[in-house]
């Protein structure tokens, strides 16, 4: 097992033929994953690598099936796309577009809510289970197939952990970037849950950074859950000066969270062991395994 | 973008809100003695604009007296005398760091008899993703005191919809108004929260709200951030932005689909994505040296890109050694190796490189590096790389 995403997993692209669209699904498609289609207005009936390209993401799922869509359509265009996912009912959305209005995104919150969509993203790299589907636009050498879930909010730091955890041979079941907008789709606790409850995944490894107060949610979620694995971490940002402002209301709201010491403190207590560098996410994750085993 | 009070007071005075008339003078104070006769006072307030809060218990680098960079005036001579030595003078405050903000703009207001003074913001809040207000009825200069010390005086409301802003009349007595105060209150949050989804903003801050002697509410400041996502939709609010408000560099940067900002250390860094640029600036500062900068090239970078980067970071005095970190994903090495090269060709630069390469094409750039025999030094190890960029700093 694996979560959200496997070998089966049939997959559309919205902004299929366009040049983001071309390169990633032609990506995807060589490390295996199930591409069954794509969407681009106006050149349904035509192919584009292979597959068939429709005018709308509903008449692309009622002939292929598609199960999850990944959204690479321009910025100004993928509010309105990923509605369009929305409507029509699909399990999963991905999201890799960066550059979303913030209110657009408080809308399309409400509605993955009400739904129960699992959207992911936007301003993400997507996810991968390793060996298997590759959506998004991670590189898809420096996974390996393995035990350890990655959840992260950075982008190029997750291929940091996902090549650590290759390189000292704990491998990977699957790996979400689940991005850095201040209103997003899946949270941690979204992703920390399906890893708990998969048998496969034997430790997570999470990536935050300051910011918001996600990664204390997290620790609240992980201190109370039933199900225990052991969990390492790495908040990026320790050095990061305090922002000139201009207001007060960033400070009113935060108070002392989102600090990256506010997160380090409230994940240790939980129990998650803290990589004390971003060169140590493998060992640190190895450590954790290795402090459940003995 | 961030937008000075007097920009932000116009735009919702088309929101018909309650707001006092004043002018703004951008350069000269010429007409500064007529406006005045246009404006009810003696008392008026001179109000100098710089993107930064506190500017009110702020101080000026040329002292004026002992005021800050807020200040009543009781005639026109003293009027002109405090615009004029607040203009092209430097205001320090709070939030602008000890270096301080030049004041390029200032806005004369009428003047106002306080009675009370609010809080009042709406922004969104990341953990329910919804449209929020922050209001309190302690309102004024000492308000992140009270949110540190006091926080049950901070009332938070949610909005669940962007289409209405209804509030509870619960929050009529948490204020302390009577019943025509709260009307003019609910008719004010109506507005603001109409002006806050129209304009796409990321925040409006109101501090304080008061209520005058006569019992009429009134935004005394505003302060508009907007979300530079949704510009693309305002092409009338862009011609807003205040050029001289940005560092030159970091609009250099931003023009280039970069985003870096300067900071006090002296090891440049050349990073790509913000994640990985934040846990390189971590790392140097483990092994007790300071990142003179954040430079993430962005997801999408190519060789020119590379070459414009490497300009910024060299052009910073400060810098005494670089650190140039790159995982490839979309982003090949090689392609990131290339622009390295030419670049240290180009501008004859002197300083020691250490380049860290994983991920697509990584040994090929590696490759390029070590062929060019430039001095610079590439180490795939990133404990190792950034130790090497800390000694070379030394």
């Amino acid at each position: 097992m694996s979560i959200l995403i496997n070998k089966n997993t049939k997959v559309i692209c919205q902004g299929f033929t366009g040049s983001q669209g071309t390169f990633h699904s032609e990506q995807a498609i060589a490390y295996g994953t199930n591409m069954v289609g794509g969407v681009t207005p106006g050149k349904g009936g035509t192919n584009h690598l292979g597959l068939p390209v429709f005018n709308s993401v509903k008449e692309a799922i009622d002939i292929t099936r598609a199960e999850v869509s990944v959204i690479y359509v321009p910025a100004k265009f993928a509010t309105q796309a990923i509605h369009e996912a929305l409507d029509a009912k699909l399990h999963t959305v991905v999201c890799i577009t960066e550059g979303i209005p913030v209110l657009d995104m408080v809308e399309i919150k409400q509605r993955v809510i009400e739904q129960g969509t699992y959207f992911i993203g936007p301003n993400c790299p997507g996810l991968v289970t390793s060996e298997e589907c590759k959506i998004g636009i991670m590189p898809g050498f420096i996974h390996k197939k393995g035990k350890i879930g990655i959840v992260s909010r950075s982008g190029t730091l997750t291929y940091e952990a996902i090549w650590q955890t290759t390189q000292i041979g704990l491998g990977q079941t699957t790996c979400i970037g689940i991005g850095g907008d201040p209103v997003h789709g899946m949270s941690f606790i979204d992703c920390l849950e399906l890893f708990l409850k998969d048998d496969e995944t034997k430790g997570v490894l999470m990536i935050g950074e300051i910011g918001g107060t996600d990664e204390e949610d997290a620790a609240e979620f992980l201190s109370s859950s039933l199900i225990k694995k052991p969990i390492s971490a790495f908040i990026a940002g320790k050095s990061a000066p305090k922002g000139k402002r201009m207001g007060h209301a960033g400070a009113i709201i935060s108070g002392n969270k989102g600090t990256a010491q506010s997160k380090i403190n409230a994940l240790e207590s939980a129990g998650v062991l803290i990589a004390p560098s971003p060169a140590l996410l493998g060992d640190t994750m190895l450590l954790a395994m290795q402090k459940e085993n003995s | 973008m961030n937008l000075h009070e007097y920009q932000a007071k116009e735009i919702l005075k088309k929101f018909n809100l309650p707001l006092l008339n004043g002018f703004c003078y951008v350069e000269s104070l010429d007409s500064l003695q007529q406006d005045l006769d246009k404006l009810k006072g003696p008392p008026w307030v001179v109000k100098s604009q710089i993107h930064a809060g506190g500017r009110g218990a702020g101080h000026f680098i040329t002292p004026l007296n002992n005021k800050g960079g807020v200040q009543v005036v009781h005639s026109k001579k003293e009027a002109e005398d405090i615009a004029k030595a607040m203009l092209h003078n430097t205001l320090i405050t709070k939030q602008t760091g000890p270096l301080g903000k030049k004041v390029n703009r200032i806005f004369i207001e009428e003047g106002c008899q306080i009675d009370r003074e609010y809080y009042l913001s709406f922004l969104i809040d990341r953990n329910s993703s919804n449209l929020m207000m922050v209001v309190s009825a302690n309102g004024g200069m000492d308000i992140e005191d009270v949110a540190e010390k006091n926080p049950e005086k901070i009332h938070h409301v949610y909005f669940p919809t962007l289409q209405s802003f209804e509030i509870n009349e619960d929050i009529k007595n948490v204020l302390f108004l009577n019943n025509d105060q709260f009307k003019q209150f609910t008719s004010i949050i109506n507005k603001l929260g109409k002006a806050f989804v129209e304009l796409d903003a990321s925040t409006i801050e109101i501090n304080p709200l008061v209520i005058d002697k006569s019992g009429q509410l009134v935004l005394l400041d505003a302060k508009i951030s907007l979300d530079d996502n949704a510009l693309f939709r305002h092409p009338d609010l862009l011609t807003l932005k205040d050029l001289s408000e940005e560092n030159e560099m970091e609009l250099e940067a931003a023009r280039h689909d970069m985003n870096y900002i300067k900071l006090d250390g002296q090891i440049g860094c050349m990073v790509n994505g913000a994640g990985l640029a934040m846990a390189t600036m971590d790392i140097i500062k483990q092994f007790g040296k300071e990142p003179a900068n954040f430079l993430d090239l962005g997801g999408t970078a190519n060789k020119d890109r590379a070459i414009k980067g490497f300009k910024i970071i060299q052009s910073d005095p400060d810098v005494k050694s670089v650190f140039i970190n790159i995982f490839g994903g979309i982003i090949h090495c090689d392609m990131i190796a290339n622009g390295i090269i030419e670049a240290i060709k180009e501008i004859n630069f002197k300083l020691p490189l250490v380049v860290r390469f994983q991920g697509t094409n990584a040994a090929q750039g590696r490759d390029i590096i070590n062929q060019a025999s430039m001095g610079v030094i590439s180490v795939d190890d990133f404990t190792e790389a950034a130790k090497k960029a800390v000694e070379f700093a030394n």
